[in-house]
């Protein structure tokens, strides 16, 4: 096993985890903790592939990397703020009891 | 493959699975910081250094708060009697199964294709600032009207209503 594909490896298994989380948990909050591991996953694929690519002295990995970040927390910081909007109108994060769109 | 890529990814793979399992939401919250300090680990290993630190800023310092901070508001550490896992668990344990089996089974079998080791790429931060404001500003601008948007686009969201203003 190269050490690319180690990293590639761990990436794939931090996404399923992450998918799994997203997929499984009932907690509103919970679903998006699934979703920034997913992000996160991806993240380290680019560094990954940014380091034993052919040219890393061009620096595209890592920048593409830093913009995601960027992008990861600002739809952070919109998710919660849906929940926290959603939790003050039905008094749950529950997704299973969240079956209407009507407020 | 060294001892210290074994180490985080363990750390890594082991708070993912713990954020993503374990009952109290607050536990929860606190494995996933561990998941993003082995990531941010990872990242260093890497010889990433800005992106190491930008993610321990940004996960660590931001998003592990905020997500701390919506648990409390939304009364959500309290663990349900009826277990925390939807009803359709199977289904989406089964679909996060074959996602990972395609991948691994892709990663494996492009083994051959993947680079050896290469030398440690020598980055320092400020040819990463000269191309932030050089190659990269126009994206730079569209990151940062972005977040301007996300700030107030989150603060309007979570706003109180006024209870039926004339």
């Amino acid at each position: 096993m190269t050490p690319l594909g180690g990293y590639l490896l761990v990436a794939a298994l931090v996404f399923a985890i992450g998918l799994a989380g997203a997929l499984t948990r009932r907690n509103a909050i919970l679903v998006l903790i699934g979703i920034e591991l997913m992000l996160n996953a991806a993240n380290l694929n680019l560094i990954a592939f940014w380091r034993y690519g052919p040219h890393p002295e061009a620096l595209t990995g890592m920048m593409f990397a830093v913009f995601s970040i960027a992008v990861a927390a600002a739809e952070a910081a919109v998710g919660l703020g849906l929940v926290i909007s959603i939790y003050r109108h039905v008094h749950t994060t529950d997704l299973d009891e969240m079956n209407r769109m009507k407020g | 493959m060294n001892l210290v890529f074994y180490v985080l990814a363990g750390l890594t793979v082991l708070g993912g699975l713990a954020a993503v399992l374990l009952k109290n939401t607050v536990h929860c919250a606190l494995a996933l910081t561990v998941a993003f300090a082995g990531l941010a680990l990872l990242f260093l290993e890497l010889d990433a250094q800005f992106a190491g630190f930008a993610q321990i800023l940004v996960y660590i310092g931001a998003v592990a708060i905020l997500v701390v901070f919506a648990i409390l508001l939304t009364r959500g550490s309290e663990t349900p009697e009826d277990g925390v896992f939807s009803h359709t668990w199977l289904a989406g344990l089964a679909v996060a199964a074959a996602v990972f089996a395609v991948l691994g089974w892709a990663v494996i079998q492009s083994a051959p294709a993947l680079t050896h080791e290469s030398a440690a790429p020598v980055v320092t931060v400020n040819q990463i600032g000269n191309a932030l404001l050089g190659r990269y500003v126009l994206p730079l601008e569209i990151v940062a009207l972005l977040l301007t948007a996300a700030l107030v686009g989150a603060v309007i969201v979570a706003m109180h209503e006024k209870e039926e203003t004339k």
